[in-house]
């Protein structure tokens, strides 16, 4: 056993010697001011990067939402900084200082029915059903308009800004193969009434019927209603 | 076959051939509405406009007909709606340009008299002049209308309980009752981590019950502020029921970061009440007018979670005659 722990350890030691100078320095240059140059955090300015993994980094760096202009507001999706080759290096660096789960490899697996149950139970709440996102008190929730299939099961194990991280006693990996299938439903969904006004719902398409279908009703009725002048 | 020809050659007869011409229209000197001039070119546009309808309404039988073209619901919608809309624009023509109108006007009637009034004043006050108890009278008048009035108002009472409210102060939970997650699985205190929200309900009972399911979380122990012997390692327990509508709290946010982001809290989608889990379920933001009814727990010798008592407070949203009222388990 302990020999299993020695040869363990010198694998992790082998790893982060080998993950690429190129990964430390670029991890020094764009991310050591908040996560410190020993990836422990800094108080007050970022999180430690111990033992988040390679799914973290991998998440955080291909949504855009790294790094961060000011740590203080709540990260969203932009143009992703660095390119596909200076990616796999942070990654790689930031999983060799310590642990954590490597980068998942989720598929679609057509079970929509279950996914959008499963969606409703645990996503729905901050998502809403159509995955167009909203708002939770203190702040925006993200659509998944944009979110890959892999960036979605990323999501699920790390719980980025406010949202809960679900493990995988909550939901496994088939699980998130399911909801991947909803999601993914989501994005292109059978619109058969045309103009989806956000996939809100009835109320909006109410208040368009009301507002823009009145509006119309009343003009006519007033061209109508105009006197003949003779 | 022929009956049917015949049957449609006569139809078409009756509607395109010359009909005989009113007596009277041509002959007779005064006529009722006078005649107005004649306009070949709004007639020809108004047959444009009844045939552009009939097409269009061809149109919506065809699309309809023929399944599976692209986008044809809004095909569909195009055809119908511009049948309509040339339909009504026929009959603007119609009412605009080419039925005869005249502007008339009439004179409003005179104000009746003043003397005309006086009359059935005094017409109304001497028929009462049989009565010999007047102000009874018009007691008991008022005192039946106004009766009447309330006896309308009463079935507003069934909108709510306003007297007995018992049934909805009582919930399922009592000491030593376990807690069993959606698939009726008994929950154990390891089965809750950090950083996520599970839903709970009673063992054994109608989870239809207002006062039936909870929301569970874990939080370091030191962060929990109040009631922290409700809390076996950190684990909480809070009625899925917001107190403001009653909607389930669905939404558990979670910082990542705790030192930068806002405290964790449980939050109710429908108009975002936030309660602080960490501080026995007090409102922190939203229009919930009281905290989150707070169950007590603890931890068996099989590491199982069980309730330790009741709610801390009534479960389900506020009314006047809650809020003070004590649960009964």
């Amino acid at each position: 056993m302990r020999g299993l722990v020695v040869v363990a350890c010198a694998l992790v030691l082998a790893a982060s010697a080998a993950a690429e100078p190129r990964g430390a320095g670029l991890y020094a240059a764009a991310c050591s001011t908040c996560h410190g140059v020993t990836g422990a955090g800094r108080a007050g300015r970022g999180p430690s990067l111990r033992g988040v993994g390679a799914l973290s980094a991998d998440f955080y760096l291909r949504t855009g939402y790294m790094p961060l202009q000011s740590p203080s507001v709540q990260p969203e999706r932009s143009r992703v900084l660095f390119s596909e080759p200076q990616i796999r290096s942070l990654v790689a660096y930031v999983a060799s200082l310590g642990g954590g789960p490597p980068v998942p490899t989720p598929e679609a697996d057509g079970r929509t029915a279950v996914g959008l149950r499963l969606f409703t139970g645990h996503c729905a709440g901050c998502h809403q059903i159509a995955a167009q996102g909203g708002f939770v008190t203190g702040a925006r929730v993200p659509p998944l308009t944009h979110s890959s299939d892999r960036q979605i099961a990323e999501a699920i194990r790390v719980g980025p800004y406010l949202m809960p991280s679900f493990s995988t006693r909550d939901l496994s990996a088939a699980d998130v193969n399911a909801l991947v299938s909803y999601i993914d439903y989501t994005k292109h969904p059978d619109d058969r009434g045309g103009w989806a006004i956000g996939k809100l719902g009835p109320w909006p398409e109410g208040v368009v019927a009301w507002f823009v279908a009145t509006a119309a009703l009343v003009g006519v009725c007033l061209l109508l209603g105009r006197r003949v002048r003779s | 076959m022929s009956r049917v020809r015949d049957a449609l050659v006569a139809a078409v007869v009756l509607v395109l051939g010359s009909s005989p011409d009113r007596p009277g229209d041509e002959d007779l000197d005064h006529r009722v509405v006078p005649r107005g001039p004649q306009e070949r070119g709004a007639e020809s546009l108004l047959l444009v406009l009844l045939g552009g309808a009939a097409l269009a309404a061809v149109a919506f039988i065809v699309v309809y007909a023929l399944d599976g073209i692209g986008h044809q619901t809004q095909w569909l919608g195009l055809s119908l709606g511009l049948a309509f809309g040339l339909l009504a624009a026929a009959c603007f023509v119609t009412a605009r340009r080419l039925v005869v109108t005249e502007e008339l006007s009439e004179p409003y009637p005179e104000h009746g008299s003043p003397h005309e009034r006086g009359l059935i004043e005094e017409i109304v006050h001497e028929s009462g002049s049989r009565f010999t108890r007047r102000r009874l009278v018009k007691l008991a008048g008022t005192g039946a209308v106004g009766t009447l009035g309330l006896a309308a108002l009463t079935p507003a009472l069934s909108l709510g309980p306003a007297f007995d409210n018992d049934g909805l102060l009582r919930t399922p939970w009592k000491r030593g009752r376990r807690l069993v997650d959606e698939t009726g699985r008994p929950l154990a205190a390891a089965d809750i981590a950090e950083e996520s929200f599970y839903t709970a309900y009673p063992r054994g009972v109608d989870r239809e019950q207002l006062g039936a399911p909870l929301v569970l979380v874990r939080l370091p122990l030191e962060q929990i502020r109040e009631r922290r012997d409700w809390a076996p390692q950190g684990i909480v327990a809070y009625s899925k029921i917001c107190t403001h509508a009653g909607c389930a709290i669905a939404l558990f946010r979670k910082p990542t970061f705790a030192a930068l982001e806002p405290r964790p809290a449980l939050v109710c989608p429908c108009h975002y009440s936030t309660f602080d889990p960490a501080a026995a379920g007090k409102v922190l933001y939203g229009p919930a007018g009281r905290a989150l009814p707070q169950l007590p727990l603890e931890v068996d010798s099989s590491g199982h979670l069980r309730a330790a008592g009741n709610f801390s407070g009534p479960v389900g949203p506020s009314w006047w005659g809650v809020r003070m009222r004590k649960v009964k388990s």
